[in-house]
Parts: structure tokens; sequence; C-alpha cells
């Protein structure tokens, strides 16, 4: 069973992904969209968070925030719409954490 | 007779995910344009708002940070960033918009809005306001 996780909320702002985070397990994606976006920044405290998790972004919402890829934390992919719903559709559930 | 007050507008919100900045935004504005004593300070994901290089093409929203530069047309001059958020956040002033006013005192000379300044900084500015407006 693997699943997608969905952050769309600011890690300074809110939990959703710390708690995100301690219900990963192997095989899982996160995807970090909207303000989600924003635990990406490598430079940032909140990027630490995201070490050995497999990470992707939704890249419309990072250039709408100004955050240029080569920003990002290391291994962190960045993905289009498309790419989204493939993602949705290789793992067996989709989890939002609201 | 009009009364002048100290407004100060707290932006805690990042631009793009809530409503919150767009609306200060267009507060700020309308407080500006009534003439009164306008200090903008960002805090928190505030820091945010202010970002350079914001390109909204490819999400399909509106980019309302170009408005931010207008803010000096409106005599709103002191634009407060709090330095600690932006550290968290791995953000340097050099990461965010070259915002400006002329001084018409100053033969118009183009001069800096934003201006870094510490929590504690920050608390003693707001200690000096009249009424205070959250976003």
């Amino acid at each position: 069973m693997a699943l997608l996780h969905l952050v769309n909320k600011s890690p300074y702002e809110r939990n959703c992904l710390d708690t995100c985070v301690a219900y990963c397990r192997e095989g899982d994606t996160v995807l970090l969209i909207e303000d989600g976006v924003y635990a990406a920044a490598k430079a940032g405290k909140a990027a630490e968070k995201l070490s050995g998790l497999d990470v992707a972004v939704l890249g419309s919402d990072l250039a709408a925030r100004g955050i240029a890829q080569d920003k990002l934390v290391d291994g962190v992919k960045v993905v289009d719409y498309g790419d989204f719903v493939d993602l949705v559709e290789a793992k067996d559930k989709v989890q939002s954490w609201l | 007779m009009s009364v002048t007050k100290k407004f100060l507008y707290v932006n805690r919100r990042p631009p793009y995910g809530t409503i919150y900045a767009w609306e200060a935004l267009e507060v700020v504005l309308i407080g500006a344009a009534f003439e009164q004593d306008v200090t903008l300070a960002f805090i928190d994901d505030g820091v945010y708002q202010l970002t350079e290089g914001q390109d909204t093409t490819a999400a399909g929203f509106k980019n309302f940070s170009p408005t931010y530069r207008s803010l000096g047309d409106y005599e709103v001059t002191k634009i407060y960033v709090e330095k600690e958020s932006l550290e968290e956040r791995g953000l340097t002033l050099d990461d965010l918009q070259h915002l400006t006013w002329e001084d018409e005192d100053d033969d118009w000379a183009e001069k800096d809005s934003i201006k870094l300044v510490s929590r504690s900084e920050l608390a003693e500015i707001m200690a000096g306001q009249d009424v205070m407006f959250n976003f």
C-alpha cells in the first residue's frame, strides 16, 4: 500500500507537514502544493523535515511564489499538473493533510 | 476637521493560499488615500508577500506582487520586515522586491521603503501606533 500525501499549508504556519512526515512509510510520496511548496526551499528551517522522503513539488505553485528551482532541497522533483495526475494514479490512495 | 492617526497593518500570511494578503493591500491603499500615517509590518509568512520573481502564469491566478511597488506613490514609505521571520525561511533582503519612494523634501531623492528590523524593534514600533489592522 503506497500513499500519495498532499500538503498544501506552509510549514511555518501549520503542523500539516509534521504530521504528514510522521505518517509517511516506505514507498510513499509527498507532493507539496500551494503554500506547502515553501517547505521545499533549501535555505529554510523546514527543509530538514523532508530528509529521507520521496518528495515532489508542483512547479506552477513554486513559480507563483517566486521560488527558483535551483533553491530547492536536493532530490526534490518538480512536477506539473500532468505528473500530479500520474502520481495519483500510481499510488493506491491519496491522503490530503488539510 | 481631519485627524491623522498612526495606522499599522500587520501582515502574517503568505500571498496566495488565502485572500488575506490581497485584501490587506487593498485596505492599505484605502487608508493611504485618506492620508493617514500608514506603516506596514511583515512578520511570519507575511514576508513571502514581498518576494521578488513571483510568476503566476502557469498557476493561473493574478500576480498582485507588482502592486507593492506603487505603495511609494501613495506615500506609504515605512515598510518593516522582521529579521527573525526572514532568517527562519532562509531569505535575505536580496530575495525581496526593491521598494522605493521619492522624498519631496530631499529633491525627490529615491529612498528605500523596506527596513529590516528585529522582533523587539518591531514591538516598539507597534507600541507607538494608534490603530492596528491584522491580516
